[in-house]
Parts: C-alpha cells; structure tokens; sequence
C-alpha cells in the first residue's frame, strides 16, 4: 500500500508539467457527465408534454428539444476535448518517462547492464511503459467520468424521486456483488490457464524452435503425445476460464434488467398515483440502465490501474537506479598523448566475496603490442573494462599518459581508445553510417578510405547500394566476417592513439581472418595495442605478452623468452600444438 | 479461416446451439419495451395495480429466462471454441513434425512457435466470439428496426435513416484508425529496435562517446512515436461523441415525430419511450459489433498466417526400404549438386565423393564454403537437386527415413538441449539405451565428469536451452547424446569448437578407440582438429578445392595452404608433412 502511495506521487510528478491539461480535461469531463445525465430530464419532460390525441403541446416541446439539441451538441464537443486532454496528458506523460528511462540506460554503470538480462531492462523501458500507458489511460479516460457519472446519476435520482432511487441503490451492490464473485473466480482460472499456457509455449518453444534436433533424432512421435498432453490440459482450463469470464456481462447485464424491472414497477405505482410524470419515470428507466455501467467500468479500470501501478514501480525503480558517478570537478580533457599506460597496485572484484585482481602493476611503453593470453575467467576482458573506465578500480590507479584516469573525463579518456571485440554490434542503418558512427562527420572520401584500410571495400562495393546499404538488425544480411570487417573501419576513420582488440576474430573463418589480421597489423603501426586472443599463433608477434591467471599476471614477456622460460605460457603454446598432434596420429592409426 | 472451419466438425452441435440461444436471448431483451410501454399505456392510465405487477413480474422474468439462454449460449460457445483450438493445435504440431530442413528453414522456427501458440489463441478467441456475438449484434439491430416498424411506419423511417449514418460513421472511424494502428505499432518497433540496440551496444557507444548523440535519434523516434500516437487518438476519439450526437439527434426527431403521431392518434405515449429505448439499444448493438470486427479481424489474421504453414507441404518423401546392408564403401556421392530454395546459386556443385567404412574425414572451408550443407545431404536432410546419395550402396532416397538416420549420429553446430533431466536428454538419441550404454557414450565425449561433479547425476536437470550448463558442457553432452545411439555414421559439425584443444584431441582419441568400424566426418574451422583425418575435403565455394591427407593437401591445394599458414607457425605446417 505505502509502496502504491509511492508511485503515486512519482506518477504525480510525472503529471505536474501537464496539470493545466489535466485540470482542463476535469472540467470538460464534469460538463460532459453533467449534460449527459441532464438530456434524459429533457427527453422526459418532453415526454410528459405528449399526453394523448390533441394533447400535444408543440410550443413547450419544440422549446425542450431546442435546448436538448444545444446541450448534445456541448456534450459532443465536451466529451471529444476531454479524450483529445487525456489522449495529450498520458502520451506525454509517457514519452517523458521512456525518454528518462533511455537517457538513464546510458549513464547507467555497466555493473548493472552485465548483470541484468536485456531482455529484463528492455521490458522495462517497452513493454511496462506501454503497460502504464494503457493503463494510465484507462484510468484518466474512466475512472473519473465514472466517479462523476455515479455522483451525478445519484443526484439527479434523488433529486427526482427519494423512493425509486432507493430501489436502484438498494439492488445495484447485488451486480458489484457477483462481478466481483466472478471475478475472484475467474483470476485462479485465468491464472492456471496461462500457468499451463506458459509450459505448452515453452515446449513448443524447446520442439519447434529446434525441430531439426527432433527431426535428428526421429523423436517426433515423442514430442506429439507430450504435447497433446499439455493440450488436453490446457483445454479443460480454458474451457472454464473462457465460460467463467464470459458469464460476467450477461449477469450484470441480468442485474441491470432487474433494476429496469424494479424501476419500472415501483414507477410506475408512484406514476399511477401522479406522484411523478410518466416522463420523468422514462428518465429514470434510462438512468437505470446506464447506471450499473459505471460501476462494471470500475472494477476493471482497478484491475487495470494496479498492473499500470506494478509497471510504473518496475519503470521508476530502474530509474532510480544508481547511475555511473559524475565526472568531478576537476576532471580534463585529455590533449596530445603518447599512448603510455601504467597500472599501479591496481585490485578489483565484480562482487566482494571473490577477488578477481589484486596489486597488479604494468608499466606499457608508446607504441607497444600488448597480447594477454589465458584460461577462461582469468580476467583479460576484466582488464580492458577498466582501462576504458567501463569499471572503476577498487584499490590502486590507472595512468593515462601519465594522468591518473579517475581525473580525465570520461568521453576524453574513451574517444582515446579503438576497440574492436568478438561481439560485432552494428546499428541499423546504412554501411556508411556505421563507418563513420564514432565521426558523424566524416566526408564520403574519408570513409572510403577507412573502409580501404579495412579490406572491406571491396565487399561493400560489391552489394547492392554499395556504401548506402541498409544493414537490418544485428546486421543480418552480412556473414560474420563483413560485421567485423566494417567493425574496424569503424575504427580506422578514428585512429585513436591506443587500440584494443578482445578476441576480435574467434568466430571467423580462417581465410577471412587473413584480411583481417592484415587489416590489423596496418591500423596498429605506431599506437599502443592491446590484443586479448586464445589462438596463439596470432599473437607471437606482440612486444610483450602478458600470461594472467587467476587475476594475475603470472608471466610476461616476449614469445621466445616465455618459451624458453618453460613456464605456463610453453605448456599451453606445447598443448595447443603437440598434444593435438599425438592424439590425431593415433586416431588415424588405428 | 474459412479452412479452419473445419475444426469446428467435432461441435456442431455446440456452433447451432451457441448463436441459437444468443438470439433468443436477444429476442428476451427486444421484448422489454415493449413491456414497459404496456405498463405506461395501460397501467398507469387505468391505474390498473395487478396489471402493472403482473407485467413487472413478465420483466423478472424475461431477465432470468435471457441469462439462462445467453449462459446456455455462452458455455457452448466456449466448449466449441477450446476444442476447435485444441483439435487446431494439434494438427499444426504434427504438421510440423512432418517438415523436413527445407521447410523449417523456409517458415522459420520463431514463426512457427508464433504460429502454434499466440495465433491460434487469437482464432480461438475469434471463434468464441463469432459463436457468441457475430449474429447477435445483426440481430439486435434488425429486430429494433422491425419492432420499430411495427409500432409506427413514420417514425420508423427514423430509424431507417439513422442506422445507416451510424453504421458509416462506426465503419468511417474504423477505417481511418485501423491502418494508423499499425503504423503505431511499427513506430513502437522501432523505439523497440533503437533500445534494444543500445543495450546490445553498451560498450561500442560509449566507447565512441555516442550517447548523446544516441538520446537525439531516440527522442527523434519518439517523437515520431508520440505524434503518430496523437493523431490517432484524435480520430478514434471522435467514436463516442459522434455516435452520442447522431443517436439523440434521432432522439429528438422522434420525440418531435411522435407528438405529432400521438396527436393524430396513430401511436401513444408509452410506445415513444419504447421508440426511444430501441434507438438506445441499437447504439449499444453497433458499438459491440464495431469492437466484434476488430477482434475478428485479428483472428482472420492470424487464420490466414496458420494456414500458410498447413499450405507448407512436407517436400520430401520417405523411401520403403527398412534394412540397410553394411557394405565397403559407406557413403557415396556422385555428380552432386544442391541449392537452397529460393536461392539461384548453388551451394553445392559437382561433388563426387567416395568414403568406406571406419574412415575419419576432415572437412573444412571459409564459412559459407558448404561444410554443413555437405554433411546434411547425408542424412537427407535436403534432397540433392542433381546427382544421388548414396549409404551402404542404396541411395539415401529408396530408404525409409527413420531407418537412414537411425544408422547415424549428428552433432550439430549449434548445442541444443531440452528441458529435463540429462539422462532424459540422452534417451533422447536412443528410447533403448541402457544405464552401461550412457555412461560409456558420456566417457567417450569426455562428458562423464560433468556428469559426476553434479550432485544428480544423470538427474541433474536441464534447463531450458540448456542455459545451466556452458557452452564446452553442452557441446560435450550433444556428442554423448550422438553416441548413444552406437552410429555407423558420426557427424561432428563443427561441434567442438567451445571445447579447448587438449580436450577437443582426447574426444576425438576416445572416439576413434572405443567405436569400432564408425565412419567419423568432422566439419572444423580449425586446422589442428582435421589434418590427421584419413581423408580432408577441402570446400570451397560450395565446390570441393581439393581432397587428400594433410600431406597431399599441402603440396598441391593453394587454398588449404593459406588456411594453414593463417593458423599453423611454419614449424607446424613443416612438421606435420613430415
């Protein structure tokens, strides 16, 4: 409840730029309601003015329905400003807080990004903003004019006739009565419907999604009675389900016409002893028959509200999260630098009960080839997220050129490094877009020529639009390789002073990885480089290779000094290589 | 959707039923105004007491019998509507068990997931509600108009000229909204698209310090969003305060028409309220028929999409021969080539290849160079567009399909295990496979001690995708699953590329040791994994560059050599052709 009241008042907050709106949409909302529920007065004075054969007064009705004409003209026009002021409010409302939950995504720490699922903070930003959208809308749009409708309808009745309003007070509860009965009911059904929903989606799911293993192992017939098992299931519960829930309107709707009935008779005996006018009893059956409405709407729109109230929550939370910390005061711009980078005690963990770095030190001179090899875990990429400040240290410092990285702005540090990782993100767009993402400014000439450098075009003359190739998400219509490719021409119309390459070519075919390795002793002449690789062929070549495990660098050095060494390094290069050799030669003897 | 109708053959009696009792109830509720319009008309002018209960009570009355028929109506449409869409889904499934790779690759397996869940749940419900409503709302507004008529023909030309104007506006709105709709929704798409490509991208945008440059297109998207948004609510705001306004201007005409009438004696009094409370209902009719075709349409979008994959014939059909001999020469190509549907060029040209029997064949090539597809015509995955295939001398078409690959055990690039228990999984590969028979598959794929390090065991369970295990495991385990099936025919795609070399080299030690006479194909990208194969084909563009030891190769294939040099220290290359 506390935590409801919370979110309301962010909600509120969300509001307050459109309060004028909302106050607008308030009193256009009364005047509607209030014009609505006047009409049926009208109508049934106009009513009482047609009595019989040549008792018609023509005068007084053509006076009623003059007015009657004006007031559904304001009621129209009332009720379409008022849509158009709530429509306005919660779209607003809404682009608002997606655009907060955005602009948040990017100053968010990447501790949070790695550790949450992107399908998890990717829901939040989509679908429970849209959830609190409809939500949201449902609730400006009904709850309000159903509050107003209720009042109003009360007051018109009573104002009318004490003992027939009476009557619809007294059996309208009956129909929130069995809505609610059956909407308890409905819940645990509808709940055990998705519940078996979610297991069939998730078998299908596994069956279809890899129907070519089925089809491998013949185990079709298998997969067939398991899931007519999950569907018989699943049809008993909607069964129920769909009947339950569809029993709810023609039981208000019953309720409803007991009302009309109990109106009708009780009217009509007041009728008969002229207590009020036959008009005024037609008024009243119109009002019977709409009153029940508002009350039905109500009960969904809470529903509705407290999963708009749950999304909201989900959305102000992630908001809420703590983002990266602001860059100090006296942070500067990084000017002309050498490239040099020093590590000094440095620790770091991702979580505090394991310790992934401790006290490592490096010292990496211009314009030096910097390999880190290891086992899985041994924390090579750890290192590269916190040379680029994706992570800050826990202990110890990092020195950029010679200035300690906590004291260069954030952008500054980065727009210093190139890096190309396993992971080839592209954005949707044009090739040339891409090439030129980090330079938005660049000449076609420029990325031409970056594209050159990167081997790559020959490739993109070779499609369609050439450079204006439009590459679909993930970039879906280019193989592995052409990702990677216009990855590092990406970097190449940078050239930043210090590249970093994280197994950039792992998931490439070897005849491709040629062009590209080409590609990267070109872009690494002169700048310093760090290259983190399991194929130790493509690595011998490096100044200095650093052998970490366990978060430590426990070798260092160049390939032929390592191999004499003996150490872990020679045993891996050895098993990489011989070991392999061996068993293969007893494969093929036998 | 008018073909899934027929899966409405088991509940005819439910689809009769279902709207019959709708109409009666609807019938129930046209009668009401009538009623009442005798209680003003008689009742009340004569004071007539007994009269006006006994009509009250005829209103009670009509209200439960309209419950009971509309629940009666109600419970057989559900009961046809679940069990159309459970008979639907079942045949879909099956259907899809019946799809060989050509088909799967052509519909897609997200779509086909798409297709058996969340659009027959929208058929269903569009069932359910044609059952229920479709001849309802028709009738409601045709049966007002008739009682209409039969009150009062000059007034009941009111109504002849609102319905129209009220259908045409309803119909208007709908027309005009429906296709924004779906441009909201592709809008929507796209802030979709740009935050999810932010998240994938975390590290490259603020590597290139783009974030904000990044807030820019994605206020810009959601801008376009939020104006696309607007104008739509615009016009499907205009529904209720149109049709408010059409409905009482109709109001007045007839109450102005029927003083006239009741001055003349045609009608009374009672019979305008009636007149009145039926161009009520008509209004609440339409409405609920304009929401009907909008669920409506939904579902005959999702018949249409249902039907594409029945329309998707299974394009293979499987061979008679049940036995397979076991001959020298294991596997045969000759004169082969294979494209992909839909694509004009081949992926496959020209092969002629010969195996014999516990041979181990190497096969590597750039990606795209149709590795895979050459081990895939194998077990008939696809059918060879020219040339035939053939295993232990038969060509792979004359068999029967579950003998053929029963005969062999694949392990697929991707690693794909289901949700269960491990040992669930394995009897996956073999229903018959006994404990000693596990257990000996999952040592030779050097999967035993995965196995032993869980608490469970072979009980440990699976999740999903087999997210709870690493990749290196589950590559392990897909090859422990190929081998308890005791294949002639091995085929690693390109399966242990997660594994670390020394453990790659002990899989394929153990697997050549312990399986006596298996044929063992081996799709690498990795030069170490298959240059001590008996025979490597060498692929390239989809043609075979050359085949040959390691030794052979290296002599005279340019392009083995270059992979070789790309990933081989010249020590290496040297040393292995000695």
């Amino acid at each position: 409840m506390r935590q409801n009241k919370d979110t309301f008042h962010k909600i509120l907050k969300q509001v307050r730029p459109y309060r004028h709106i909302l106050l607008l949409s308030l009193v256009f909302a009364v005047i509607s309601v209030a014009l609505t529920l006047y009409a049926p007065i009208l109508v049934g004075d106009a009513l009482d003015k047609i009595i019989g054969v040549g008792k018609v007064d023509f005068d007084a009705i053509f006076h009623i329905l003059k007015k009657l004409g004006l007031i559904i003209a304001v009621t129209g026009i009332a009720q379409w400003c008022m849509n158009l002021c709530n429509n306005t409010i919660v779209y607003r409302v809404v682009k608002d807080v997606r655009m907060k939950a955005f602009s948040h995504l990017q100053k968010l720490p990447l501790k949070y990004i790695d550790s949450h699922s992107n399908g998890e903070t990717l829901s939040r930003i989509i679908t429970d903003v849209e959830q609190f959208s409809d939500g949201l809308l449902m609730g400006f749009s009904q709850l309000f004019t159903g509050v107003v409708t209720i009042v109003g309808t009360l007051f018109f009745m009573l104002s009318i006739n004490v003992h027939i309003s009476l009557v619809v007070i007294l059996i309208t509860p009956i129909s929130l009565f069995v809505a609610s009965f059956i909407a308890k009911r409905t819940y645990v059904l509808f709940k055990r419907q998705s519940e078996v929903r979610a297991e069939m989606t998730s078998l299908v799911n596994e069956m279809a999604g890899d129907q070519k293993t089925i089809q491998t192992f013949g185990y079709g017939k298998r997969a067939l009675s398991r899931f007519d098992k999950i569907n018989e299931a699943l049809r008993e519960c909607s069964l129920k389900a769909i009947f339950f829930s569809s029993i709810t309107n023609p039981s208000t709707r019953f309720i409803n016409g007991l009302v009309y009935a109990g109106v009708g008779i009780v009217g009509a005996i007041f009728a008969m002893h002229g207590v009020i006018s036959v008009g005024r009893l037609s008024c009243f059956l119109s009002y019977a028959n709409q009153y029940t409405k508002p009350f039905n709407e109500i009960s969904s729109v809470v529903t509705e509200l407290q999963n708009a109230f749950a999304c909201a929550r989900r959305v102000f939370e992630y908001i809420e999260e703590k983002p990266e910390t602001e860059d100090g005061e006296n942070v500067k711009e990084l000017g002309a630098v050498d490239g040099s980078l020093k590590l000094a005690d440095v620790s770091f963990s991702y979580n505090k009960e394991k310790e992934l770095l401790k006290n490592l030190n490096l010292e990496v001179k211009p314009g030096q080839k910097i390999a880190i090899v290891g086992p899985t875990g041994c924390g090579k990429t750890t290192l590269i997220n916190l040379l680029m400040r994706f992570y800050d240290v826990d202990d110890g410092a990092i020195y950029f050129s010679g200035t300690d990285i906590m004291e260069i702005k954030r952008d500054s540090l980065r727009s210093n490094y190139g890096m190309v990782l396993q992971d080839t993100w592209l954005k949707s767009g044009t090739i040339a877009k891409n090439i030129a993402y980090g330079n938005p400014l660049a000449t076609k000439e420029e990325i031409e020529e970056a594209a050159k450098a990167a081997y790559a075009h020959s490739f993109i003359r070779r499609m369609k639009d050439g450079y204006d190739t439009v590459i679909t998400e993930d970039g879906g219509n280019l193989s592995q390789g052409q990702k990677q490719l216009l990855c590092i021409a990406r970097v190449m119309l940078k050239l930043p002073p210090v590249l970093i390459l994280d197994e950039a070519t792992s998931s490439i075919d070897t005849r491709t990885e040629i062009k590209i390795q080409d590609a990267f002793k070109k872009m690494m002449e002169g700048r310093t480089s760090f290259i983190v690789a399991h194929r130790l062929s493509t690595i011998q070549g490096a100044d200095v290779i650093l052998v970490m495990k366990d978060g430590n660098i426990i070798e260092q050095g160049n390939h032929e000094t390592l191999l004499k060494k003996g150490g872990f390094y020679a045993n891996l290069y050895k098993s990489q290589f011989s070991c392999n050799s061996s068993a293969m030669h007893k494969v093929t003897k036998i | 959707m008018y073909k899934l109708m027929r899966y409405l053959r088991h509940y005819k009696k439910e689809t009769v039923i279902g709207p019959l009792f709708k109409l009666l109830e609807s019938s129930f509720e046209l009668i009401v105004p009538l009623v009442m319009a005798r209680i003003i008309d008689v009742g009340i002018k004569n004071n007539d007491l007994t009269y006006i209960l006994k009509l009250g009570v005829l209103l009670v009355i009509l209200g439960v019998l309209g419950l009971s028929c509309s629940l009666t109506a109600q419970y057989f449409a559900a009961k046809a509507a679940t069990g159309f869409g459970t008979e639907l889904r079942h045949d879909l499934f099956a259907h899809i068990q019946s799809f060989s790779y050509s088909e799967i690759d052509k519909a897609g397996s997200a779509t086909l997931v798409t297709r058996i869940t969340s659009d027959i749940n929208q058929a269903q419900a569009g069932v359910n509600l044609v059952i229920r409503l479709f001849l309802r709302s028709p009738f409601i507004v045709v049966g007002a108009l008739v009682m209409a008529f039969a009150i009062n023909v000059k007034l009941a030309l009111i109504f002849c000229v609102t319905v129209p104007v009220l259908s045409l506006v309803i119909y208007g709105i709908m027309a005009a909204t429906i296709p924004l709709y779906r441009k909201v929704q592709k809008s929507l798409d796209e802030v979709l698209l740009a935050t999810r490509e932010n998240l994938t991208g975390i590290r490259v945008i603020r590597a290139f310090c783009m974030q904000q440059k990044e807030k820019e297109e994605f206020e810009e998207k959601s801008n376009a969003f939020l104006a696309l948004q607007i104008l739509v609510g615009k016009i499907s705001a205009l529904m209720n305060p149109v049709t408010y306004i059409i409905v009482n201007a109709a109001t007045i005409a007839i109450v102005w028409g029927g003083g006239l009438q009741v001055n003349e004696g045609a009608i009374t009094q009672g019979e305008v309220i009636a007149l009145v409370n039926y161009m009520t209902q008509i209004l609440l009719a339409l409405v609920a028929l304009a929401n009907l075709i909008v669920t409506f349409t939904k579902a005959m979008a999702s018949g249409i999409r249902i039907n594409e994959v029945f329309d998707l014939k299974p394009s293979m059909v499987s061979g008679e021969k049940k036995e397979m001999k076991k001959e020298e020469v294991i596997l045969e190509m000759s004169g082969v080539d294979f494209a992909y549907q839909g694509h004009k060029e081949a992926a496959l040209s020209d092969l002629n290849v010969v195996v014999k029997k516990g041979e181990t064949i190497g096969i590597i090539g750039g990606t795209g160079s149709g590795k895979t597809t050459f081990v895939n015509l194998i077990p008939r995955f696809y059918d060879a567009s020219k040339g035939r295939v053939k295993v232990n001398g038969v060509d792979v078409k004359d068999y029967d399909l579950g003998t053929l690959r029963g005969k062999i055990g694949i392990v697929p690039q991707k690693a794909v295990l289901f949700r269960g228990t491990i040992r669930e999984n394995l009897l996956m590969g073999n229903a018959y496979a006994t404990e000693e028979d596990m257990i000996q598959a999952l040592k030779n794929a050097q999967a035993y001690e995965i196995v032993m390090n869980k608490s469970a065991g072979m009980d440990t369970m699976v999740s999903e995708g087999g997210k709870n295990l690493s990749g290196g495991q589950k590559q392990r385990l897909t090859i422990a699953r190929a081998l308890v099936r005791k294949p002639e025919i091995l085929i690693l795609d390109d399966s242990a590329s997660a594994l670390d070399y020394a453990t790659d080299a002990k899989l394929r030690q153990a697997i050549a040791q312990n399986t006596e006479n298996m044929t063992v194909f081996i799709v690498s990208q990795r030069v170490a994994s298959i240059m001590q194969a008996d025979k490597i084909i060498v692929l390239d563009d989809g043609k075979i560059a050359g085949m040959g030891t390691h030794a052979e190769l290296i002599q005279g294939c340019e392009i083995y050599r270059e992979i070789c040099h790309s990933q081989l220290s010249k020590e290496e290359v040297a040393y292995e052709t000695k």
